[in-house]
């Protein structure tokens, strides 16, 4: 059964999910320290005028990130 | 007052947390812009008087979200915070917090903490925290954290005499440690401790995570920190995700704990709702480019007055000391060098206050945030950052407060880019050249209806300086590898009202990095230039009244026709005109003469001198180049010159295009490099800048010229 990895940035404008955990290492080490945490709740608010990038609140307040960023943010199911 | 006494106080926290404005406030007017060794990271730093009477150095360290850096400028942090052996070693550090925030904030305070070093917390922004109805118990906070807790509003000052009270007192050590150091690394942190002398576990845990953000390892302590982690397997980064995981845990918990009330729902609606608009598809470009527009007007037309005002001052200043001051050599070269010199540095004082008003107002107001947001995407694609966009606008009215505008962009390689292309948006100063030679070579006529055809010429222009950019940004955008890999992942800060002094000091800030320090390149470069053209060898130059006496004997010259036959001889026979002659051969494939060639090494200064050249050469004197009257005297002149090669006129379309194409390229502003000299912090790019621009400028016009004729 292939399961079709949810992201952040699959996510539309009201969505809210919780984060499961991260596909690139790289990233994960910088939005970790940005609040994204393993468990952590997140809304996903608004996207700039062609859909990148987005905008979302987690930990208390909004950050931005690329649409490529937020594909790397994997929510549970 | 011994220096010794002077304790080292380092200002740290996340950006838009307020610590411009603690900084402002400690500080005032004493502060100072100096260099961190080895980046381009300005040091910001000033004195603040203490309630005992000593005064402490406060250090405005970038704003980070964390001790492990994201970009080469934010690795300073960890530098100075992490070298406790060197005299620059702050005595204390004061971590700043949004309130509202605090979540996020406290990551870097639990590092900051276990570094080592006496640590205060400044709570800021309490007024907006009690608006959202949020309240902590600082006494449980700062039990827990083992640090004194201060709650402050940098804005209107409140709270800091408190802070200064607790800075002048507490010298103590935190008193716990945050984060453990994981079991599989307790071994590697001991023996390094052991090795280096370093005082606690933390700090050798950094050595062994970032050995190469701290310059100050020597090269045998680099080897012997490599030999550590081989032997105990400890790599970078590999407990880096998990220390933030057990830090937010401790935070999560200590969060539960001490807040009394958390935040009432909906209190950012206001926030919200002008994200909303200004994010917009349609409304939030739209405003944008309306504010965009704005700032372009600004510095382009408001600007202006002042700007006359100051050239008409020290054309005065100039005059006035020629009747005082005795004749000579040293006299002139003060009231036609110097003078002139400081005027053309203080010229662009308007400009850059203007400019720089605006961007502190759009980054106090968090709307700056907002522009990258709108515009990364496209701007990525050329290697830019969303913030570009002022600097690229504004060089339509100046490149110089343009170029000094790039500050914002933290990426270096997309701020490199940025200050390289940004000279190639057609300035304000080619429109004098513009002008005069639209006019002389394309018809005053409209083309289909309404479209005015030297207006057309005009817009393609500036298209082509536009394409020229991107153009440009694409390919350094290939060539220039670097290891950071470019990421977004930015905080849209909350929108809030600008704190006006902020704005004021910044605009002081600017003036006076610009004036001190491009002012000086720009004043040598102005007197080697003044020097160039008012001597010559031999005594052509002093004799020049009799020899053009004796050649236009026949004339019958008024006095005014004898003295602009002489100014046109003197610029001929001096070293700026021996120059203009001996690169006619080069400049013959470009269609242009030995007196262009003269108008071209003058105009190096700055381009709308081309002008005035062009009068002098042809001996219509000094003419006001913005009247009309002024304009049509140069264009009926340069129209009348003859090609004594061909017979045919000399500004024919091919060479007239030929030069627009010219100038629209070249590089031709002593200002811009002494401007790029000091935003690069050395002479690299901007000879780069001046080799590029000059090869594309040739090339370009040679191709123009060979296509037309």
């Amino acid at each position: 059964m292939t399961e079709i990895l949810k992201t952040v940035a699959k996510m539309k404008p009201g969505d809210t999910g919780i984060i499961a955990g991260f596909t690139d290492s790289d990233l994960a080490v910088k939005l970790m320290e940005m609040g994204c945490l393993p468990g952590s709740p997140v809304r996903f608010n608004f996207t700039a005028p062609f859909g990148d990038p987005i905008c979302i609140s987690v930990s208390g307040y909004e950050l931005s990130l690329r649409l490529e960023e937020a594909d790397t943010i994997s929510i549970m199911n | 007052m011994a220096s010794s006494n002077r304790q080292k106080i380092a200002l740290v926290g996340n950006p838009n947390s307020g610590k411009s404005s603690l900084f402002n406030y400690l500080t005032g007017l004493n502060q100072k812009i100096g260099n961190f060794p080895g980046v381009t990271v300005e040091k910001r730093s000033g004195y603040c008087a203490l309630p005992d009477g000593t005064s402490a150095e406060i250090i405005d360290l970038p704003g980070v979200y964390s001790i492990y850096p994201r970009s080469l400028d934010e690795r300073i942090v960890s530098e100075i915070i992490l070298n406790h052996k060197s005299p620059n070693c702050p005595d204390k550090i004061v971590v700043i917090a949004d309130a509202t925030n605090l979540k996020r904030n406290l990551l870097l305070l639990t590092q900051i903490i276990d570094v080592g070093l006496p640590t205060v917390l400044a709570l800021n922004m309490m007024d907006l925290a009690a608006k959202a109805g949020i309240s902590y118990d600082f006494i449980a906070l700062s039990k827990k954290l083992g640090i004194p807790v201060v709650p402050i509003n940098a804005r209107r000052g409140v709270g800091l005499e408190e802070l200064k009270k607790i800075i002048t007192q507490s010298s103590s050590l935190p008193a716990k440690t945050i984060f453990k150091v994981w079991d599989d690394a307790k071994d590697a942190v001991k023996e390094l401790r052991e090795q280096f002398g370093v005082d606690n576990d933390y700090e050798a845990y950094q050595f062994l995570e970032q050995p190469q953000t701290l310059n100050f390892l020597s090269k045998e302590q680099q080897h012997a920190v490599s030999d550590v982690r081989t032997k105990y397997e400890f790599f970078p980064g590999k407990f880096q995700g998990a220390e933030t995981i057990q830090r937010y845990i401790f935070i999560q918990d200590l969060l539960n704990e001490v807040t009394l009330k958390a935040a009432n729902l909906g209190w950012k609606k206001h926030s919200n709702r002008l994200d909303h608009i200004l994010t917009h598809k349609i409304w939030g470009y739209l405003i944008f480019f309306v504010i965009l527009f704005l700032i372009f007007q600004s510095i382009f037309a408001w600007a202006q007055v002042p700007m006359d005002f100051i050239d008409g001052l020290f054309a005065n200043l100039s005059s006035s000391l020629h009747k005082i001051l005795p004749e000579g050599p040293l006299s002139n070269l003060i009231t036609e060098g110097i003078i002139p010199g400081i005027g053309g540095i203080m010229i662009f004082i308007p400009q850059i206050a203007i400019l720089f008003a605006f961007i502190a107002i759009l980054e106090e107001t968090g709307y700056m945030a907002r522009v990258v947001f709108l515009m990364d995407k496209i701007m990525r694609k050329f290697g830019l950052n969303g913030k570009s966009v002022v600097p690229l606008i504004s060089g339509v009215a100046c490149a110089i407060p343009a170029i000094m505008a790039t500050r914002t962009i933290d990426n270096w390689k997309e701020r490199t880019i940025t200050i390289f292309i940004t000279p190639l948006m057609s300035c304000s100063a080619r429109l004098p050249v513009f002008a005069i030679l639209i006019a002389l070579i394309v018809p005053d006529e409209k083309a289909l209806w309404f479209f005015n055809l030297q207006g057309l010429a005009l817009m393609g222009l500036y298209l082509l300086g536009f394409s020229a950019a991107l153009a440009s940004a694409w390919i350094m955008k290939q060539i220039i590898k670097v290891k950071e890999k470019s990421y977004l992942i930015m905080e849209l800060p909350t929108y809030r009202w600008p704190k006006w002094s902020n704005v004021g000091l910044t605009i002081v800030e600017k003036t006076k990095a610009f004036v001190f320090e491009a002012g000086k390149v720009i004043m040598a470069i102005s007197v080697v230039l003044w020097v160039l053209a008012s001597y010559g060898p031999g005594d052509n130059i002093t004799k020049a009244r009799e020899h053009v006496i004796e050649q236009t004997q026949n004339l019958r010259l008024s006095n005014e026709g004898l003295d602009d036959r002489i100014a046109a001889y003197k610029l001929e026979h001096s070293y700026a005109g021996i120059i203009g002659k001996s690169i006619e051969p080069i400049i013959k494939p470009l269609g242009y003469d030995w007196k262009i060639g003269i108008a071209l090494i003058t105009s190096f200064a700055a381009r709308e001198v081309f002008v005035g050249t062009m009068a002098t050469i042809y001996s219509i004197g000094q003419v006001d180049d913005s009247a009309e009257e002024g304009q049509v005297t140069i264009k009926n002149r340069m129209k009348a010159e003859v090609n004594p090669e061909t017979g045919g006129p000399r500004f024919t379309p091919a060479v007239g295009f030929s030069l627009l194409v010219f100038y629209t390229f070249a590089m031709q502003c002593m200002s811009t490099i002494a401007i790029v000299y000091r935003e690069t912090k050395g002479w690299k790019w901007p000879i780069i800048q001046l080799i590029y621009m000059t090869t594309l400028a040739y090339l370009s016009a040679f191709i123009v010229f060979n296509v037309f004729s």
